[in-house]
């Protein structure tokens, strides 16, 4: 039916109204868009129509798609600049709002329409006005902007209200592209600031000038006497809601300022009805105005009348505005936190985030325990979602600043292994990069660290969680990084190498096979060492100090266990004979089949892990059972052995972001060489034998801590629950593990050991407001009695590049030139703007080129500039060599445009000739844009 | 600044979109898909904010009403006042309201560019420029007549709802 090239006449007389469309649409159950492609494709076919009704009307029908299903329309510009241009008004309308939802800066058709806009500018009709006016607010580029500046400047000065508000809302716009209109429009944008008779018109001004300070609040400092009058004087709650949102801005730049507005403000703030004006006064004061103390005792009381109001957003606001306030004045925070710990369990998911960010708020080191562990056992009954916000704000709020809070890390740890067991935690992430950086920056901890890294990695179900799998593998990192703490090595290998593991993703498995690795050769080298010496003293062994120490905090921390201290075990750690051939069978069975694994990383480290056992099997073999080559044979693999052990247990501390850039490039190393040759050569080279490992043979020895294992201090087993885990699983895949010959007989009594997740907390999930309560009546109390009794343990920091570097901010240029602009129509230094109105658009075209290059220059410049006006009293002196260096930078700017540089001096030369004339040399207050509020 | 105004119903349906900055269309389809994820899941009597920063980018908010099967969502930056922004879609609903005497979600679909004119005198290029409804009906008031006026000079209506109405 479709006669593609020219409408039938059918078509044109019986055209779909928009109506028509939308009623369609509504009977559509399934097929909509197959109903949306035909009406697009009659669109396409009327839109294309000379007559303007058929081409409007299709035009209308295209916007409504556009936005209500999201068809695109930007084929269609130039068909909306064509309606715009139809003397019908409803067909402009529905042309202009096609442009105003569809055009962007880019639009390539957006010039055409500037002298359309203009004509319709300049309109008799108001409402044709209001649409042009409305158009340039959405779309308006630099070139509207430049070519309209002069016809809403007459606008400006429209005795029609309307159009006038109108016309001062798109100077926002102007300005935001074009910063030259500021030399044409800033002066009647002011003088509207005036006019108190339309109140309309005040709301406008005061909304652009809201907006523009809220970019650079500097430049609006001089109209602060005009901003003051109508706080004063106006009773419309939004044109003061504005006005407070500048003083906002300003206050915290001329401390005088503040000390003026306080009054006002407080009494604004105590009088109003107006529920939205008083949270906007609290909001200045708590944000501005905050050393003034009578006024935030003010702001406060207002607060808890919010607090306690029945609207949950008024609840919300109350809470935001404690959360703003906290910085400077926890005081406030802690007058409220029966309310705040209350609001963690209301049913508003916006009060408990803000009342969770409160609570972070109030923690400090004294109290950091309490509140974790509350906080712990609440993210662990609260749905998924709020749990892992708790568990990330404890996170962040824990390690903020290098673990500042953090007295007890060996409480800390435990913390984290506890939080990596919930359930629904998906912070995995952070908790690794947390474990590691632990325990490289305090070694202290290490002991408590490995056995939490043990306890996560001997549970056999958090295998299959996913989101465990970056912590299983910092947990498997650290326990092979720090072996010399574990205490029965040979059940870490075997928890390292468990069946379930082969549900790990093969980056994690890497790290797994690599602790392996490690933990084989220290057993071995302990078992070679105990040999040795078990030659000259029976079974007890030397002991070096490391290990002493270690063993020592851990009976101190985990000998309180109860009843388990005294049922434990077994001299697990003592390494026999038996056990290391038990090792290397495991190795064998475990690792063996891995080698033929597709992951280059689990390839490597298993081609590792079996290229050493095959070296040190015959040698230990042997010196397992005939006495008398025994000594030669050992001092052979101990040899071996001590070279890997040597290799691994050299210190790794944490390093600088920056140290990457310290090192310098050696002379001759060509860093930016193509290295595609290199591919030929790649390719045809073969992989290299993976049964041959060599080993550096320069290591540090003294730096090595060999470990012995001491038999007197094995009372204590630190986490019988997760040995029974392992036990069960060994029952569950008894094929694999060998008997655990002694351990039986203890674990009898637990058999029915609780299941992977449930907390291990003494705390009954049933108890739990009771805690809050208890929460809320000690842990905040100031003077709470410190019970440190371990000093805070040394946290590694770096001098410098602990963190990323926050990226400075870059100077924008626009607004660079914005407030350029503004600076200089206020001081008053342009000629008349009539003059510049014609002369703007010329000029802009050409200046453009040159300023570029010259804003960051000009800006620098302009800080200077604006110190020396910032009304404090300045020492001549320094006004002189200020302005003396000044003039350098002006000098310094010479490859700047020509332009610029001009127009730069021009000024300078300008305010100085000012200063001159303000300023006696003696110590005056410097000239200051605002003094008749100020003084 | 207010960077957004929508209107969609209970199904997640939009009944408006206005975007103050552009954005292409299969944005704003996202856009909307998601902030409709987040108000349904809502429960009634809480507040009417909602976390908009991962949506709209830093310093945005949201505010939201529900009016039966409708609802309302502006979102704005930190240069409005939060409550001010609630007030305003009372307003702008009122303004509806006075415009087709108890307004349901009927009119607003039939009426779309009704509600485009009605929403550009209060918030202009972003900008709050009017807050009363007797102020915003006045000036719709006088665009209707201008659009009756041209329409009466305008040839026989072409559109076949033009002919049934006669």
């Amino acid at each position: 039916m479709a006669s593609s090239s020219s409408p039938s006449l059918m078509d044109s007389l019986f055209q779909r109204s928009l109506d028509d469309i939308i009623k369609g649409l509504r009977h559509q159950q399934a097929g909509e868009s197959a109903f949306v492609s035909k009406v697009l494709e009659e669109v396409r076919r009327e839109i294309k129509s000379t007559d303007s009704h058929t081409k409007s009307t299709a035009l209308q029908k295209l916007t409504y798609l556009h936005s209500i299903c999201f068809v695109d329309m930007s084929w269609a510009a130039f068909h909306a600049i064509e309606c715009i241009s139809y003397p019908n008004f409803t067909h402009k309308k529905v042309g202009y709002l096609a442009i105003s939802q569809s055009f962007q800066e880019s639009t390539p058709v957006i010039l055409l329409i500037s002298n359309q806009l203009r004509k319709d500018l300049k309109s008799n009709v108001e409402v044709e006005v209001s649409l042009a006016l409305e158009c340039l607010s959405r779309i308006g580029n630099l070139d509207l902007c430049r070519d309209l500046t002069p016809e809403v400047f007459t606008l400006m000065a429209s005795s029609r209200i309307p159009v006038r508000k109108k016309a001062i809302g798109v100077v926002l716009r102007l300005f935001g592209k074009y910063p030259d209109a500021v030399r044409v429009c800033f002066k009647r944008l002011v003088e509207s600031l005036e006019s108190s008779d339309s109140p309309p018109i005040v709301s406008a001004v005061i909304g652009v000038f809201c907006e523009l300070a809220s970019k650079d609040p500097k430049a609006y400092l001089p109209l602060a006497p005009e901003f003051y009058k109508i706080l004063v004087d106006s009773r419309n709650n939004w044109v003061l809601i504005k006005v407070l949102k500048i003083f906002t801005k300003l206050a915290p730049l001329e401390p005088r300022l503040a000390k003026k507005i306080v009054e006002p403000i407080c009494e604004l703030m105590s009088k109003t009805g107006a529920k939205s004006l008083m949270f906007e006064c609290i909001r200045t004061i708590l944000t501005s105005l905050a050393e003034h103390e009578s006024a935030v005792k003010l702001a406060a009381g207002r607060i808890n009348e919010l607090l306690i109001d029945e609207d949950p957003n008024l609840r919300y606001l109350g809470l935001h505005a404690l959360a703003i306030v906290a910085p400077k004045h926890i005081w406030a925070v802690l007058e409220n936190k029966e309310f705040v710990i209350k609001s963690l369990s209301d049913p508003d998911p916006n009060i408990k985030l803000e009342s969770l960010r409160l609570v972070m708020a109030m923690v400090s080191e004294s109290n950091v325990v309490e509140i974790c562990r509350v906080l712990v056992n609440y993210a662990t009954k609260s749905e998924p979602e709020f749990c892992n916000v708790i568990l990330g704000s404890i996170l962040s709020t824990c390690s903020n600043n290098v673990y500042e809070i953090i007295v007890d890390f060996d409480w800390y740890v435990s913390l984290l292994g506890e939080m990596s067991r919930i359930q629904h935690c998906q912070k995995g992430d952070e908790i690794e990069n947390q474990l590691i950086d632990i325990g490289l920056r305090v070694q202290d901890v290490r002991p408590e660290l490995v056995r939490v890294g043990r306890d996560l990695l001997m549970d056999p179900a958090l295998l299959g969680n996913p989101f465990l799998h970056r912590i299983l593998s910092a947990a498997a990192w650290l326990c092979g990084e720090y072996v010399e703490f574990i205490r029965n090595p040979v059940e870490l290998m075997e928890s390292l190498l468990q069946p379930r593991t082969s549900l790990l993703p093969p980056s994690v498995r890497a790290v797994y096979l690599e602790s392996a690795f490690k933990a084989l050769v220290f057993c071995l080298h302990s078992y070679l060492q105990s040999a040795t010496s078990s030659d000259h003293s029976a079974l007890g062994l030397s002991d070096p100090g490391v290990s002493s120490q270690s063993y020592d905090e851990y009976s101190g921390a985990h000998g309180e266990n109860g009843e388990e201290s005294g049922t434990t075990l077994i001299q697990e750690n003592h390494i026999t004979p038996d056990s290391v051939l038990r090792l290397l069978n495991l190795i064998d069975m475990a690792v063996g089949p891995l080698s033929g694994s597709y992951d280059v990383e689990i390839q490597e480290r298993t081609r590792n892990i079996l290229g050493f056992t095959e070296l040190i099997k015959p040698v230990l073999s042997d010196s397992l059972h005939p006495q008398d080559e025994r000594h030669k044979q050992q001092a052979e693999a101990s040899k071996m052995v001590r070279l890997l052990h040597d290799t691994f247990s050299d210190e790794l501390g944490p390093v600088s972001m920056s140290a990457q850039g310290r090192v310098p490039v050696p002379d001759g190393l060509v860093l930016y060489e193509n290295l595609a040759d290199l591919e030929a050569v790649c390719g045809s080279s073969l992989p290299a034998s993976s049964a041959t490992i060599s080993f550096e043979g320069s290591h540090n020895v003294e730096g090595a801590t060999s470990i012995f294992i001491s038999d007197q201090k094995e009372e204590s087993e630190p986490s019988s629950e997760s040995t029974s885990l392992l036990a069960e699983h060994r029952k569950r895949h008894g094929l694999y593990y060998l008997p655990s010959e002694k351990n039986t007989e203890h674990h009898e009594a637990n058999n029915d050991y609780p299941p992977a997740n449930e907390l291990k907390s003494g705390v009954t999930v049933s108890n739990d407001a009771q805690d809050l309560a208890k929460l809320a009546e000690q842990s905040f109390l100031p003077k709470r009695k410190s019970k440190q009794v371990k000093a805070r343990p040394v946290v590694v920091k770096l001098d410098e590049g602990d963190v990323l570097p926050i990226s400075s901010k870059i100077p924008q240029a626009k607004d660079d030139s914005l407030s350029e602009a503004v600076r200089d129509v206020l001081l008053g230094n342009e000629a008349d703007a009539d003059t510049l109105t014609q002369k703007a658009a010329a000029d802009s075209v050409s200046r453009k080129k040159g300023k570029e290059k010259l804003n960051a220059k000009e800006q620098e410049d302009d800080l200077d500039h604006m110190d020396s006006q910032s009304g404090t009293v300045q020492n001549p002196v320094k006004e002189r060599s200020k302005r003396s260096s000044r003039k350098q930078n002006a000098d310094e700017g010479d490859h700047g445009g020509d332009k610029g540089k001009q127009k730069r001096r021009h000024r300078h030369g300008k305010h100085r000739t000012r200063e001159g004339v303000q300023n006696p040399p003696a110590n005056v207050i410097s000239q200051t844009p605002v003094p008749d509020l100020l003084l | 600044m207010i960077k957004a105004v929508m209107v969609m119903n209970t199904q997640g349906k939009p009944r408006l979109t206005k975007f103050y900055e552009f954005l292409p269309v299969e944005k704003q389809q996202g856009i909307i898909r998601t902030v409709f994820g987040v108000l349904c899941s809502r429960a009634e009597n809480v507040s009417n904010f909602m976390e908009a920063d991962s949506i709209f980018g830093p310093d945005s908010r949201l505010v939201y009403k529900h009016y039966a099967t409708l609802y309302f969502v502006f979102v704005f930056d930190s240069s409005e006042n939060e409550l001010a922004m609630l007030d305003l879609i009372q307003v702008f609903v009122e303004t509806l309201d006075k415009c087709f005497r108890n307004v349901c979600e009927l009119d607003i679909v039939f009426n779309y560019s009704k509600l485009h004119t009605i929403l550009d005198e209060i918030i202009f290029g972003g900008q709050v420029l009017e807050t009363s409804s007797a102020e915003v009906m006045k000036v719709v008031e006088e665009i209707s007549r201008q659009e009756s006026a041209s329409n009466s000079i305008g040839l026989v209506t072409k559109t076949v709802s033009g002919w049934r109405n006669r």
